[in-house]
């Protein structure tokens, strides 16, 4: 797997799709491919409360990615020095192959060029010491990026702070 | 004639990479952001991180401003209506051609009318000084921000107390530990500085009571939820008022010094007890004693959020005013975690900008709407838009022959734009100056196309909180069309009418001069930063020094304004009878990536827009042989009928439906957006003039609909 880790807090996330749009920008893509999305589902009550859960989906870099072995180009390609796998635009042929072997549903059509496009981590803006765009302008901050076991985790400390201070009557609500 | 161009901001156009600062336009909030230009091309937007509170963030909306640059369906010239209108037939003409035809229009308006026929609307926000100028350089007293449908309540609700308007209070999430929201849909009615700091102050653990008929992503965040019946909120706060008088759980020292009327409160809520509210609204006696136990141990670091979009029903003032009452009464007024007022620049020893209307007379006529005269309890500097529309049609108390809706459209925003169609029938002249083809803009006579944020410079804007702050909107790049900046627009429009003097300005960078003249703040500063703060750290008002601007200096439980008005203070609750059989409230909202109508056509947002859907209670859905998924028609009592698929949900109060609001636009010309879904505000049939007296705002949420399984016959029909 690559060496970073793209943390979705999911508990601080409030599904404004900020993060799907900023991407889409970042790669100058209209209508149609989306490298990332938060899935939302519908609100389940917990302890009384409505909680509405959020998962993440950009790409999760496999170690071992099966995109790269089905593409027969070679332009899907899992960068050597820090694991990204990413398309190499000038390659690909538009096959779909790498679509249709990815088991997350992770690289995207993209009609405009007739090629896939995916979730890079924002190659071109780590390059440049940047964070990935979803992360750099997410709405409250539930994204963040970095080199594993780096990345903040306020997890623990949320949890701890629950358990002692019982803020709805001991019920766990935490949203 | 070749038309006159206006002036770019200086430095545009310039090769090379370059951040601009800017204020988004995507939506009336106008966050700060920085704007990447390279090569005279928009590359990069985000949040402007000179303001810590939001740092670089954006929102969907924010970041999809890119692709209201790229798109084409906007108007590109001006626009004269060469058929009847609303028939959609336009001609194509020169700014030369069409600012003439306007003025030539005016003139026959204030020959009849005189200058108070002249009307305009906008969305309110930190250049209203402009819009302000231009309706009193041509004699009228009739600005109008859209607050009828939106904020007008609260807004008028905060002046009969405090003596100043909403946005005089400013809630401190950060150290807030307990918030209560009515309905204040914070993380989906977005703004995006207010989501991050509520967010924030829920994962530290802030405690939040979410009150709402429909469980909102807010709800979800919430600590308490209570699923009240649809409008029943002002019985619940009254009752919350007697429980606290009850407990003694209220700040005496604070409510001694700066609170009157505690006795005709005590008259008021003395029979509101929890048990009475409990029918009424649905919450249990018991939790509602407990919640006000739980607030008075974390008072005065408590916030009641009096509401933003307050445009409810018809008591929607009184749940405004009753949730700042017990901010007062919990002494959590200019206090760290609670309501801290807004300071104006002189508070920290600094001079504010100068105003555009100081350079014009005073109008001396009184507002059509009555708002500070016959009705002394509407603020005038925001007015009722309905009543402008009231008096087109009617003449009463005297006739508006001309109307500017500048970014704004009331065909949307406000109800029944069926009938609104009968004021504007009558109108001499309606422009419609915005950066898209509005609902309403499509019946103008003409359409101003303004230049996007992107592409045009606003005034400079001030906006009072903890830390007044001066925020710029620069220009980023050039027009891509034939269009304008407003304040060159309403230039123009002043000089053909021989005014000018008030908008005498050659460039943006010379009107930005005179604002600042005197602040020591310049133009160079502002393009650095975007927005420039007027103190280093927020200074609260000692207790000692604490006033409020009503006429007896204190927060006025029973207020002078109100009473002069023949209004009561706090009425009795006026019960609602529950919606039975195939009727329902319909309630309405919008979730993050959207603005109103504005969003639809954008082609990432209409991407990202949900499916609009029809929320109903199974109970109610099953009485009625619904089925989740099934396809519903949604009438309000008028012609027009909505189609759309059922969610049902428990998740929505037995009494009401819900759906999204900005859906099922007409404009031929945005095709996005056109015939995608249902217009509620074309179901609230009947309600262009149903407003709460005392606020002002329209009473939106009185509208009851038919709700129906979608038979053959209702498909063939």
């Amino acid at each position: 797997m690559s060496k970073y880790e793209l943390r979705h807090d999911e508990a601080n996330c409030i599904g404004c799709l900020a993060c799907e749009v900023h991407c889409k920008t970042n790669k100058q893509l209209g209508p149609g491919p989306d490298p990332c999305r938060v899935i939302a589902l519908e609100p389940v009550e917990v302890g009384g409360l409505p909680r509405t859960r959020f998962v993440f989906m950009p790409c999760f870099h496999c170690e071992d990615p099966w995109c790269v072995r089905a593409c027969p180009t070679g332009a899907m390609q899992k960068r050597e020095k820090d694991g990204i796998v990413f398309v190499e635009d000038s390659l690909c042929i538009g096959c779909k192959s790498c679509i249709a072997a990815c088991p997350w549903g992770t690289p995207q059509w993209d009609p405009a060029t007739n090629k896939v496009v995916k979730c890079d981590y924002c190659m071109d803006r780590i390059d440049a010491g940047l964070q990935p765009a979803c992360v750099t302008k997410c709405v409250t901050g539930c994204l963040s990026f970095g080199e594993a076991n780096e990345v903040p985790d306020p997890r623990r400390e949320r949890y701890a702070r629950y358990i002692l201070a019982e803020p709805a009557g001991g019920k766990d609500t935490s949203p | 004639m070749t038309s006159p161009m206006a002036p770019n901001a200086s430095s545009v156009g310039a090769p090379g990479r370059r951040t601009v600062y800017s204020m988004c336009g995507m939506c009336a909030v106008r966050c700060p952001m920085e704007v990447t230009v390279e090569d005279g091309r928009v590359t990069w937007l985000q949040g402007n991180t000179h303001d810590q509170a939001l740092g670089a963030s954006l929102c969907a909306k924010g970041a999809a401003g890119l692709f209201l640059e790229s798109d084409d369906e906007r108007p590109q010239t001006p626009l004269i209506r060469a058929g009847e209108r609303g028939g959609g037939q336009w001609r194509r003409v020169s700014w030369d051609e069409a600012l003439d035809y306007i003025a030539g229009k005016l003139t026959e308006t204030i020959d009849v009318f005189g200058g108070r026929g002249i009307a305009l609307s906008d969305r309110g926000g930190p250049f209203t000084d402009l819009t302000q100028t231009f309706v009193r350089a041509l004699g009228s007293p009739n600005y109008f921000d859209h607050d009828a449908a939106c904020a007008g309540n609260v807004h008028n609700a905060t002046r009969s107390l405090y003596g100043f308007g909403a946005a005089g209070l400013l809630f401190d999430y950060q150290h807030c530990k307990h918030l209560v929201l009515y309905g204040r849909n914070v993380v989906e009615s977005l703004m995006v500085k207010e989501a991050k700091a509520f967010m924030a102050a829920v994962a530290r653990g802030m405690r939040c009571t979410y009150i709402d008929p429909r469980a909102t992503i807010t709800a979800s965040k919430a600590t308490r939820y209570w699923q009240v019946r649809p409008k029943s909120d002002y019985a619940l706060n009254l009752a919350i008022i007697h429980e606290v008088l009850e407990q003694d759980a209220y700040d005496k020292d604070f409510v001694a010094r700066f609170v009157s009327g505690l006795d005709y409160l005590r008259e008021a809520v003395k029979d509101t007890t929890p048990e009475w509210q409990e029918p009424h609204t649905g919450v249990p006696a018991a939790e509602l004693r407990a919640f006000v136990t739980e607030i008075a141990a974390d008072a005065p670091h408590v916030i009641f959020h009096p509401g933003w979009m307050s445009a409810r029903h018809r008591q929607s003032f009184y749940v405004s005013r009753s949730a700042l009452i017990l901010n007062a009464l919990m002494g959590s007024i200019e206090l760290p975690g609670g309501c801290v007022l807004g300071k104006p620049p002189e508070h920290y020893g600094r001079k504010g900008l100068n105003h555009l209307t100081d350079r014009v007379p005073e109008v001396k006529e009184p507002r059509v709407d009555g708002a500070g005269g016959e009705r002394p309890q509407w603020d005038p500097a925001i007015g009722m838009l309905h009543q402008a529309f009231a008096a087109m049609e009617t003449g009463q108390p005297y006739g508006i022959g001309a109307y500017f809706a500048y970014r704004h459209d009331p065909f949307t925003g406000m109800p029944d734009p069926e009938a609104t169609q009968r004021p504007i029938e009558k109108l001499k002249l309606l422009v419609s100056i915005d950066v898209r083809y509005s609902e309403l803009g499509w019946f103008a006579d003409v359409i101003l196309p303004e230049s996007t944020y992107l592409e045009r410079a606003n005034i400079l804007g001030q906006m009072n909180g903890p830390v007044p702050v001066f925020a710029m909107r620069d220009q980023a790049i050039a027009p891509r069309f034939d269009s304008r900046p407003a304040w060159w627009i309403f230039r123009e429009i002043l000089h053909r009418m021989g005014i000018t003097q008030a908008l005498d300005f050659e460039t943006i960078e010379e009107l930005w001069n005179y604002q600042l003249d005197g602040t020591q703040v310049t133009v160079a500063e502002m393009r650095e930063a975007g927005i420039v703060p007027l103190a280093d750290a927020p200074r609260l008002i000692p207790r000692d020094e604490l006033t409020f601007p009503t006429p007896s200096g204190k927060i006025e439980i029973e207020s002078e304004v109100l009473k002069q008005a023949g209004l009561e203070s706090l009425p009795a609750y006026v019960p609602k009878e529950a919606p039975a059989g195939e009727k329902f409230t319909l309630l309405f909202a919008k979730t993050a990536t959207l603005a109103q109508g504005q969003s639809l056509n954008n082609p990432l947002l209409n991407e990202r827009a949900p499916r609009q859907v029809l929320w109903i209670h199974p109970d109610r859905a099953a009485a009625l042989g619904i089925a989740d998924g099934d396809e519903v028609e949604v009438n309000g009592g008028g012609r027009y009928t909505g189609y759309l698929p059922a969610k049902v949900t428990r998740w929505i109060h037995p009494d009401a439906v819900f759906m999204l609001h900005g859906y099922g636009a007409t404009v031929p010309l945005a095709t996005r957006a056109r015939g995608l879904g249902v217009a509620d505000q074309r179901l609230q049939h009947g309600k262009l003039y149903d407003f709460d007296p005392a606020g002002g705002g329209c009473a939106l949420t009185e509208t009851v609909v038919q709700v129906r399984r979608r038979t053959s016959e209702g498909a063939a029909g």
